[in-house]
């Protein structure tokens, strides 16, 4: 379970607060509008920001000064998911040994994740020589071999076209099953909402409200998230 | 060295990736961000150290008629140096900016040379053309005109224009490729004139962009020592860091040379801080190729810029064409003390250049990481000094307790560190900051630390500048003459020292051959390193 107690995160002048917890292997996406700080209540579980008040638990245990690395998290950014000087092959050894020294056995894994995301021989090319499609199953692929118990994705697929985002989202349920991944998913769009499933964490005027069945969160939103929607 | 206040000129301009991210908030810089610290400490007390042995055995110290002379002059040259230097290269400039010409990017890339050129060498090709029986007076004689001298305050100015000319002149060309496009488009379409594009657009960037020039000249010229060692002397032409040479090297006045030092650093200090300050950070290569969209005036206009050109050229070129033709018989029948002295260089140059480079190396990562007060501080605190203080100091420190002859190589070594550390140091923090900016959190989410982040993240992605930035660090110090001159006997000489003897004493062909070697090696090492960077970057 992802516990977020009483936590409080600042930057400069901006506060965000969120007081609640999630089950290990829920889907939940993180709407609201822009600047209401989905992005920095991601980074803070990454451990990319130390909250200002409050904790964070995984299992129980407080995260503060774990480094990001040693988190039992796998997060995807908007870009620079790939390093361009290193292969996708290599990009994706290192969500297994980041130092790069690669048993047969790692090798062997790293083809099956080339082979089940969609890839079957990129392996040896380099990131500026994919479509942003790939390189989305690339990052995708490297989540998969890290097989961390919480997958955080921020907004990694605005960049693509409908049609590739729902392609994506349908990889990253893969994904999450094949994991038992908890996803945290930050979208402006409710349809990614809807087509991830599960649950919703609506952000907005500071404030990160606890997840709700994005069915019902939808079916009957609240003023603020009415607003965010806009008239149907 | 060519002092520290070239430095800020070589900042590359920050890459456009490199947004501003809040400090990571876990210790994540580990054993990189405590030994950077580390390393700080040690540059701080390379350099603290010699300047509180110069303090405590210059206070109370009364300097003479002669020392205030000398701190005059030193301020004269500089001053008058950086003027010259500044106002002519303004037409060169404009030439170079608004003429296309056959050639022209070869110029602009040459105008880069003579930064990494060792005085030494320049000096002896001012010699070939201007001295008693150069080029220069040899056409005077055969008008029957009265024949000049180059030794004094004119030949050390020549000197100085000569080395700093082309700096100014990129500094400048910057400036005027720096002017937006929609502006002279807009200045086109309301029909200006050549008197109307200088009064809105050209004077506009000039006022911004002169005061940086001259004030890194100004530093430059300050701690210029080799230049005046051979072309200054005596009462009417001394600077402080001649004066110091002569207090140790022939008074064994180690107080007085104490008591000049502190005074240098003083001068030098207050320069390089308002340096700091006005100086905006000029490209030190990248898009001088592009040229400006204003209409090149015909008439007049195009005899002044062809003329501003050619003599530029012939100033830069003549004399160093003087010193290979001078060389090249000589080649074959070397003095048997350039070749020992030659290795003695390379040694030197490879040794600082691989300290100075992963040092500021570790330094501009630690800061890109989390921004630190000590490390910003060390490595710009160099630029208070000068190869001649900080060898005083050395010198002060070692002569109790060995013979400073022993140890002339290492302190050459470490002076050179010290002193090439500012350079480097502002070449790659840009870079260590777009990396930080680009790849930090991916690296930090990925848990690629320590040996495997420099060998996966770091040393391809910053290849291209660490090759750069190593070669300017071993041409650098391949060239210098500075500290070695206070320390070395005949069996410590480098070859920036050899030449100086070899000129000294009025052997000039000799001189010159040694030169060449000099300059192709050290063009050589700039080009190995740079080359291997271009290489190895991915």
């Amino acid at each position: 379970m992802l516990q977020l107690d009483h936590l409080a995160l600042r930057q400069d002048d901006f506060t965000l607060t969120a007081d609640w917890s999630v089950d290990a292997g829920q889907r939940v996406a993180v709407i609201g509008p822009s600047g209401a700080g989905k992005s920095t209540l991601l980074a803070a579980i990454a451990g990319f920001l130390a909250p200002a008040n409050g904790k964070i638990l995984w299992l129980g245990q407080d995260l503060a000064g774990v480094p990001p690395g040693e988190r039992p998290v796998t997060i995807l950014f908007q870009d620079q998911n790939l390093f361009p000087h290193l292969t996708v092959a290599q990009n994706l050894g290192l969500g297994l040994r980041p130092d790069l020294r690669l048993s047969p056995a790692d090798q062997a894994r790293i083809d099956a994740a080339v082979q089940r995301t969609g890839l079957a021989g990129l392996g040896p090319r380099r990131p500026a020589q994919l479509s942003g499609g790939q390189a989305s199953r690339a990052a995708l692929a490297r989540a998969l071999l890290r097989a961390r118990p919480i997958l955080l994705l921020d907004e990694p697929f605005a960049a693509l076209g409908p049609a590739l985002r729902a392609e994506m989202l349908a990889l990253v349920r893969e994904v999450a099953d094949e994991t038992g991944a908890l996803v945290l998913m930050v979208t402006h769009d409710p349809a990614d909402a809807l087509a991830l499933g599960g649950q919703t964490v609506f952000v907005a005027d500071a404030v990160a409200h606890p997840p709700v069945e994005t069915l019902a969160l939808f079916d009957a939103p609240p003023p603020a998230l009415r607003a965010y929607l806009g008239p149907k | 060295m060519a002092s520290g206040a070239g430095a800020l000129t070589l900042a590359t301009p920050t890459p456009p990736g490199a947004r501003r991210l809040p400090t990571p908030l876990w210790g994540g810089a580990g054993g990189g961000g405590a030994l950077a610290a580390c390393l700080a400490v040690i540059l701080l007390a390379l350099v603290l150290a010699p300047l509180a042995a110069v303090a405590l055995r210059g206070t109370g110290l009364s300097l003479g008629p002669a020392d205030w002379a000398a701190v005059r002059f030193t301020v004269t040259q500089a001053a008058l140096s950086s003027l010259i230097a500044t106002v002519l290269a303004i037409p060169v400039a404009r030439a170079l900016a608004r003429r296309r010409f056959f050639g022209r990017g070869v110029l602009v890339t040459l105008m880069g040379a003579p930064f990494l050129l060792p005085a030494v060498v320049a000096v002896l090709g001012l010699l070939a053309v201007f001295g008693r029986s150069g080029l220069l007076n040899r056409v005077l004689e055969a008008l029957g005109l009265p024949t000049i001298s180059i030794f004094g305050l004119g030949g050390v100015l020549v000197a100085h224009v000569f080395l700093n000319l082309p700096l100014a002149v990129r500094m400048i060309l910057q400036g005027w490729l720096s002017i937006p496009a929609e502006r002279v488009r807009l200045a086109q379409s309301l029909g200006f004139g050549p008197a109307e594009t200088l009064r809105h657009l050209e004077w506009p960037m000039l006022r911004e962009v002169l005061p940086g020039v001259a004030l890194v000249i100004l530093v430059i010229c300050l701690t210029s020592f080799a230049v005046v060692l051979t072309l200054g002397g005596g009462p009417a032409a001394t600077t402080i860091e001649l004066a110091i040479y002569q207090a140790v090297r022939f008074d064994f006045d180690l107080a007085r040379a104490a008591g000049l030092a502190g005074v240098q650093v003083v001068i030098c200090a207050l320069a390089a801080l308002a340096a700091w300050k006005v100086v905006r950070p000029a490209g030190f290569g990248a898009g001088l190729d592009r040229q400006v969209a204003f209409t090149a005036p015909g008439g007049w206009r195009k005899l002044v810029d062809g003329a501003a050109i050619t003599a530029a050229t012939l100033f830069l070129i003549l004399p160093l064409l003087a010193v290979a033709l001078r060389g090249v018989p000589g080649l074959a029948d070397l003095p048997p003390s350039v070749l020992p002295a030659a290795l003695r260089s390379m040694v030197v140059a490879l040794t600082s250049a691989a300290v100075t480079t992963v040092a500021a190396l570790l330094l501009a990562l630690a800061v890109a990481r989390r921004p630190s007060a000590l490390i910003e501080g060390a490595a710009t605190l160099p630029l208070a000094t000068s190869g001649l203080v900080l060898g005083t100091g050395l010198f002060l420190i070692v002569q109790p307790y060995t013979p400073p002859m022993t140890v002339a190589l290492p302190v050459t070594i470490l002076v050179n560190t010290a002193l090439t550390l500012p350079f480097l140091y502002r070449i790659l923090l840009p870079q260590a900051r777009a990396l930080q900016a680009d790849y930090g959190r991916l690296s930090d989410s990925l848990g690629l630390q320590g040996w495997a982040r420099a060998r996966w993240l770091v040393l391809p992605r910053l290849a291209q500048p660490l090759g750069f930035g190593a070669g300017i660090a071993a041409a650098l110090s391949m060239g210098d003459l500075g500290a070695i001159a206070l320390f070395a006997g005949d069996q410590q000489a480098t070859l920036p020292l050899v030449i100086q003897q070899l000129t000294g004493a009025y052997r000039l062909e000799a001189a010159a051959s040694a030169s060449l070697i000099l300059v192709t090696l050290s063009f050589a090492l700039f080009w190995a390193c740079d080359a291997g960077g271009r290489r190895a970057a991915a």
